[in-house]
This record gives C-alpha cells, structure tokens and sequence, in this order.
C-alpha cells in the first residue's frame, strides 16, 4: 500500500532520515518506535507532506502511495491528505462546536448538504467510539471536552474525509491510562477499514496493538518485521538492546 | 543583636521603596484625574445643542461644530476603509506566506520603526506628496490617505501579533484534514484571532480621532457641513485641528475646552469598545 524507497530528509544542513526503506501492509496497524529524536515522528508527516509545512526541509527518494510517487510534481497535496489523514501528539480540535470539528473536512472538500453532513458526523463520531459521548452536545465547543475525548474527537475528525491511511502521532502520549486504553481499543477497530501508523514511546502499547513494528534509531531505520518477532528474537542488537530498557 | 539590626534596616528600607512606589502610583493618577477633570469642568457647560447641531456663521455671529464632527466621522472611516484591508492582508502574507524569514524581520522592524515616527513628518510627507504631487489640494481625501501611512504599520504589527496567537496545531490539524492554505487561515486562522484584529483597528480609529498635526498640512480647515464624498473631496477640519483653530486662531477657548470635553469622552468611549470586543469574543470562544 505505501512503499519507501531510499528516503532521506534534511533540516536545513542536518540530515534527520537515512535511506529509508519499507513497505506498509494494508489493513495493519504498523508501529514505529525509538528514542527521541530518532526521526519516526519525521518520517509519520513525510508519509502526508506534512513536513511541507516546516521551512528548509529537503527530501530525496521516494515514497509510493498505491504505486504513485507522492513528491512527483502535479501530485495534489491536499488531496494526498484527504487520503492520508492524520491524528496528532496533543489533541488539535478547533474552537468550534464539535459537529463543525468534524463536519471541516467534508466542507473542505466541498460537501454541504446538512443531510449529507448529519450523516457523515454521525458516522465519524460512532467511528470513533464517541458519539454516545456527545451527541447530545454536538453544537457545544469542542474544547469542553476531555483530552481522551478530545483525542477521539480528532480522530472522528480525521475519519470524516473518508482516508485510506491515518498516521497517529503518539497520540495517547498526553492522555490518562483509561483514555490510552479507549484509543488503543478504536486503533485495533479502525483496521478493518483503514490502514494504521502510529508512532508511540510506549513499547507495550506496541507489542498490544501493532502487526508491524519499525525501530528507528538516528534516523535509520533498524530493523522492520512482524511485531511479534521484534519483540521475541529481535536481529540486530541496538534494536534488543531498547526493547529491553538499555537505553532510550 | 546584630541580626536584629540588620532586619530593621531592611524594613526601614523595604517601608521606603514602598512609600516611594506609592507615591509616584498616587500622582499618576491624581495627574490623569486632574487632567481630566480640568478638561470637562471647563468643557461640559459650553456644550450646547446649537454647538453640536449646526454649522459655524460669521454673519450670525454663531459658533457649531457639526462640520468639524462630521468630518471626524468621514476621516475615520475613509482611513479605515483603506488601512484594514491592507494592513490586515500585509499581514496574513507576512505571516502565513512569506517564505523569506529575513526578509520578514527587516519589513518588521521597518513598520516599528515607522510608527515611531512624530506625525508631524507624515504630515508633510502627505502635504507633498497627496497634496502637491498627486494634486488633491488639502482635502480630507489627501488627510486620510495620510493617515493610512500613518496608521499601516500599527495596524500591520497588531493583526500580526493576533495571528501569531493562534497556535500552530490549528493549523496543522486543518492542513492534515487537506485544506489548502487560504482555507485555513480564512475558517481556522481569523476567526481564531478576530478579536485583537478588531480590537487593533478600534484602536487605530482611536488614534485617527486624536491627530492633529498631520492633518493641519493636509486636511485643511473648512467648516462647511457636506455630504461623504463631497466631504472628502473638499477641505475640511476635524474636531482636533478645530480645536486648535478656535484656541489658537480666534482665543476662543470655551469652544476650545467644548471641543475638548467631547474628544475625551469619544476617546473613553473606543477605548470601552475595544475592552467590551475583546471580553465578548473571549467569552464566545469559551462557551
């Protein structure tokens, strides 16, 4: 589904990903995981150009998205986002009520029949495993909400485009064990129907809900195979060595 | 002993700082209350219905400023109509789009620099350049043009700032959604710093009402009671060159304090409105 040739990328003169190279199964949930700083959150936001965003980044190699070069000219970002959505470390609702929150995609991308849109709110917030939670309070501000609920609410968000790919960024790393759990359980729900990267400093929240796990290590990539055997008889040493709380 | 000693000479100096910070915080404000107090105990008895409501005339030999007001009301609007939308556009650009950091920080401290500037160079500046060159005469027109190089970098730097506020995840959460860049920053980035736009340019229209010196080059000293654009095209003082010119040019000075009285309590007034556009947005925002 999405395949990585050789990336490199650059802050500026500092070279922050070493040739990368994957390929991400579709319908999974694959894990990325390392230290800080050792580029796993950069690679999740070159996957939706994300990184466009930030000046001075310069990237080589390609990444293929359903057999397309995403970085080829003429490609549509932000029709590549609408396809790769994405949910972010600290929860990002806006400060609007929590159905224009989700109803912003659509709109963005030129919806807005209310029919249309009820629906598609509806849809996303049962998505997302929230909507018992709100929908009595759909015209309320969004930021009235708790951070576990807030994180969902994004993830609604994100699932209201109708993407193919969601790109998590650590994304229950600012929430309480009860809401981590709640987006772990609707991760492993979302697989049937999307295909999942997350990054996570917590390995057992790898080990729980990833097929796949990535180690990455100074902007290399370590070592790439089924969760399961990371974890068990992991090949290369520095990836054993962080597993097992040496270091990181 | 010692130890004793020392601590009652820190307090002796601790209850010195004190008494001096009370002091100057006590004739601050006793000379702001003064000030105003003097201005509309000498100003409020001459303001009069015939004041407000007519036009000055010789051969009857009667004092108005209507004119005066409602040239005030014509600059105000017409710098505004000018200077938002392009000191807010500079703005967004600088801020969402320039690419060129450097760049963006020369035309920064530029604009800073530039309303440091003593209004009364704009204003010969505007007298030469609208007035002369460009040929308007001195009319109200050239006036509020003048204003506009006046007020551009204040009202630049303000709506920057505002932008500034709004915290980048706004944005990152609305271009992962695929939104393009005028999308976001029209539904995600203005609503989102409204308020301090409005309340920069409230207080822009504050400063329009309080000039003077730039206007006396460029604006004129008419008193003739006209509609907008007729107004515009023609000469024209406002309330503060009128009040210049009743103290200055005829002694008198009971319009003078009139004058006076009424610029004051308009000054409150925007300053009031600025406050009340700044709760009531903040207030909407935490619903």
């Amino acid at each position: 589904m999405i395949t990585v040739n050789d990336l490199c990328l650059w802050y500026g003169s500092a070279q922050a990903l070493h040739h990368i190279n994957m390929a991400i199964p579709e319908k999974s949930i694959t894990a990325l995981i390392g230290p800080s700083g050792c580029g796993k959150s950069t690679f999740l936001k070159t996957l939706n150009r994300m990184n466009d965003l930030i000046p001075g980044v310069k990237i080589s190699g390609e990444v293929l998205y359903n057999g397309e070069n995403i970085f080829a000219p003429g490609v549509d970002v932000n029709m590549l986002r609408k396809e790769i959505g994405m949910a972010f470390q600290k929860p990002n609702p806006f400060p609007m009520s929590i159905y224009d929150n989700i109803a912003y995609g659509p709109r963005t991308h030129g919806i807005t029949s209310r029919i249309q849109l009820d629906d598609i709110v509806e849809r996303s917030l049962r998505g997302a495993a929230i909507w018992d939670e709100v929908k009595d309070r759909l015209k309320k501000n969004a930021h009235g909400l708790s951070g576990g609920q807030q994180q969902r609410l994004c993830i609604a968000r994100a699932l209201a485009v109708e993407p193919d790919v969601i790109l998590m960024d650590e994304p229950t790393s600012a929430l309480d064990p009860i809401s981590t759990s709640k987006i772990e359980e609707l991760a492993i729900s979302l697989k049937e129907k999307y295909t999942i990267i997350i990054v996570t400093h917590n390995m057992q929240q790898a080990v729980r809900i990833s097929d796949k796990t990535a180690f990455f290590l100074l902007g290399e990539m370590i070592e790439y195979d089924d969760t399961e055997k990371i974890f068990a008889m992991p090949r290369d040493k520095r990836t054993e060595d962080y597993i097992t709380g040496r270091f990181g | 002993m010692a130890k004793n000693s020392i601590s009652a000479k820190r307090k002796g100096y601790i209850g010195l700082m004190r008494a001096l910070m009370v002091l100057s915080a006590a004739l601050t404000c006793a000379l702001v209350l003064f000030m105003i107090a003097y201005v509309l105990a000498k100003g409020l008895p001459h303001i009069t219905w015939g004041l407000l409501a007519t036009a000055p005339s010789y051969m009857q030999d009667t004092v108005g400023i209507l004119p005066d007001i409602l040239n005030t009301v014509y600059i105000i609007i017409a710098t505004l109509a000018v200077v938002i939308p392009l000191g807010a556009g500079a703005a967004v650009y600088l801020t969402e789009y320039a690419a060129n950091k450097r760049l963006v920080a020369v035309i920064e401290y530029a604009a800073e620099t530039l309303s440091g500037i003593p209004s009364i160079i704009y204003g010969l500046v505007g007298m030469l350049f609208f007035c002369e060159f460009l040929n308007m005469q001195t009319s109200l027109l050239a006036g509020a043009l003048t204003l506009v190089i006046m007020n551009l970098p204040t009202v630049m730097r303000t709506t920057q700032e505002s932008l500034k506020t709004v915290p980048q995840s706004y944005r990152e959460g609305a271009f992962g959604l695929g939104a393009g860049k005028w999308r976001v920053i029209r539904t995600v980035v203005l609503p989102g710093c409204i308020d301090g736009v409005i309340t920069g340019c409230i207080l822009s229209a504050g400063r329009i009402l309080g000039e003077s010196a730039a206007l006396l080059f460029t604006a004129g000293v008419a008193h003739v009671v006209n509609g907008f654009f007729a107004g515009l095209a023609g000469s024209g003082a406002t309330l503060t060159v009128a009040l210049y010119f009743y103290a200055k040019e005829r002694g008198d000075f009971e319009t003078a304090f009139a004058i006076a009285a009424i610029l004051m309590l308009l000054t409150l007034l925007i300053n009031l409105l600025a406050w009340l556009v700044g709760a009531l947005c903040k207030r909407r925002r935490n619903v």
